[in-house]
């Protein structure tokens, strides 16, 4: 058993989830591969649209996949970081966002 | 400028030790299947020719450039160039025989001193399309290349030239500082001449090949992104873009044991390998010939000097058409290069 909770060859296992549940797994894959298809969105902005969920989930292995297939889909450096502080400054807004629900009930509490 | 292999005497300029590298790691220990296994599967083994289509010349090592991931080991330190006396053997070949084209490929094919002779005896011998693969920079790099498009324009040359990207840090990172800046000025003189223009029939096609360790992406979308960007930062076209894999050969090779990169690209490559890509290889419709007029199936087997059959004859001198088309291909790990993805070839992609 391996001393840490993420190894990068683990990302090569991700199919033999279907080991130990083939339906699901199948309906998972099937539909996660549709989903990735060129539709009213290119290949390409579907790439970067995960990279950027990729960081929001703060997902490793999704980091990973998605730097190699933003690269391959031809996406340059700067747009690539562009993705990340779309996440960031989502990820960053909603934290502070909250910051009303905060004051609301800080008003209420207080005189 | 950076030096080839050979000159810093590295140790990856002796080719047996890229062979030993190739066959080795998780092909040694049976991990990962080789690829001649993999063709067996689907009854290409032993692989064979379809029909002899393209005839690519290397005229040479020597290069005015010296990119990062060359497979050819090419640079201005190699001197490894064509004579004419081969050069009018091949000429011979091609006159005799009806091949759809002639590939000329280097290093830069354009600093061989008698490029010029040889382009005009080939289209005297009747060669119906010629190709010159033109690293751009080459027509800015000395006053005497700087009529290289008019040239090119006079025999109706097909130009495909690299450009691994259409801005300029990912480019040159991979083909030399300030590459790009070069590469620029030199597709609009090919422009202004008329190259990639509709309606000229002057053809200007682009290869792309990806900057690192990594698989080029959709052909089709790339082309699409190049051109637009092209277009609208430089008000340039061309007809279309060639998506080409690196194989692990030679300086790619080198980058790819530094980067550490070596072993998860070839499983990449190994786990995108498309067996419908097979039928389609270029060694099948394809003979490479190198300086000294050996030949090969393919220029990536002529960089690792594995020549064609000898049963077949190894030299343009002894070529004879049917015993060409017969031979048996000589093959190896670094030819899941060609069927990863959508395929690869100097044609960009084949499935
Ligand atoms: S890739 Fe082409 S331009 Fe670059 S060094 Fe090699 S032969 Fe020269
Ligand atoms: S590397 Fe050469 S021999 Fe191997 S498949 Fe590609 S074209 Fe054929």
């Amino acid at each position: 058993m391996s001393k840490t909770y993420y190894d990068p060859d683990d990302l090569k296992k991700f199919g033999d989830i279907a080991d130990f549940e083939p339906k699901l797994a199948d309906k998972f894959f099937d539909y996660y591969g549709e989903v990735f298809k060129e539709g009213a969105l290119t290949e390409r902005e579907k790439s970067l649209i995960a990279l950027a969920v990729s960081h929001a989930v703060q997902c490793p292995y999704c980091i990973d996949a998605y730097t190699q297939d933003t690269l391959s889909k031809g996406c340059s450096e700067a747009q690539m970081m562009e993705a990340v502080h779309v996440a960031a400054a989502i990820k960053g807004g909603a934290a502070l966002v909250h910051g009303v629900q905060m004051m609301n009930k800080a008003k209420k509490l207080s005189m | 400028m950076a030096k080839s292999l050979k000159a810093q005497g590295h140790k990856l300029a002796k080719i047996e030790e890229q062979i030993k590298v190739l066959n080795g790691g998780d092909f040694e220990s049976g991990d990962l299947p080789t690829f001649g296994q993999k063709i067996a599967e689907i009854g290409h083994a032993p692989l064979k020719p379809s029909k002899l289509e393209v005839f690519q010349i290397n005229l040479g090592y020597m290069c005015n450039q010296t990119c990062a991931h060359c497979h050819v080991d090419a640079g201005p330190d190699r001197k490894e160039i064509m004579t004419r006396e081969t050069m009018q053997q091949c000429v011979d070949v091609i006159a005799q025989h009806d091949f759809p084209t002639v590939d000329l490929t280097g290093g830069a094919p354009e600093m061989n001193p008698d490029f010029r002779w040889f382009v005009e005896q080939l289209t005297a011998a009747g060669a119906k399309e010629i190709i010159v693969r033109c690293n751009l920079t080459i027509i800015l790099a000395n006053k005497k290349y700087h009529d290289l498009p008019e040239f090119f324009k006079k025999h109706k040359i097909r130009v495909v030239s690299s450009l691994p990207y259409y801005e300029a840090s990912k480019t040159d990172r991979q083909r030399g500082d300030g590459v790009f800046g070069k590469s620029i000025q030199a597709l609009q003189m090919l422009n202004e001449i008329g190259y990639g223009k509709e309606g000229t029939g002057l053809i200007l096609d682009l290869v792309y090949n990806p900057a690192g360790a990594f698989l080029p992406g959709n052909q089709a979308s790339l082309e699409q992104d190049f051109k637009k960007s092209l277009m609208a930062n430089f008000e340039i076209v061309f007809n279309n873009l060639l998506a080409i894999t690196n194989l692990p050969i030679s300086r790619f090779l080198d980058y790819l044991i530094r980067s550490e990169n070596y072993q998860e690209y070839m499983e990449k490559l190994v786990d995108a390998y498309n067996p419908g890509a097979v039928e389609n290889v270029m060694c099948r419709n394809t003979i490479s010939i190198d300086w000294e007029g050996y030949m090969y199936d393919c220029d990536f087997n002529q960089m690792l000097l594995l020549k064609t059959d000898e049963k077949v004859g190894q030299h343009i001198s002894e070529f004879d058409l049917d015993k060409i088309n017969s031979r048996t291909i000589k093959i190896g790990q670094h030819c899941y290069g060609c069927t990863a993805g959508a395929g690869s070839s100097c044609q960009g992609v084949v499935a």
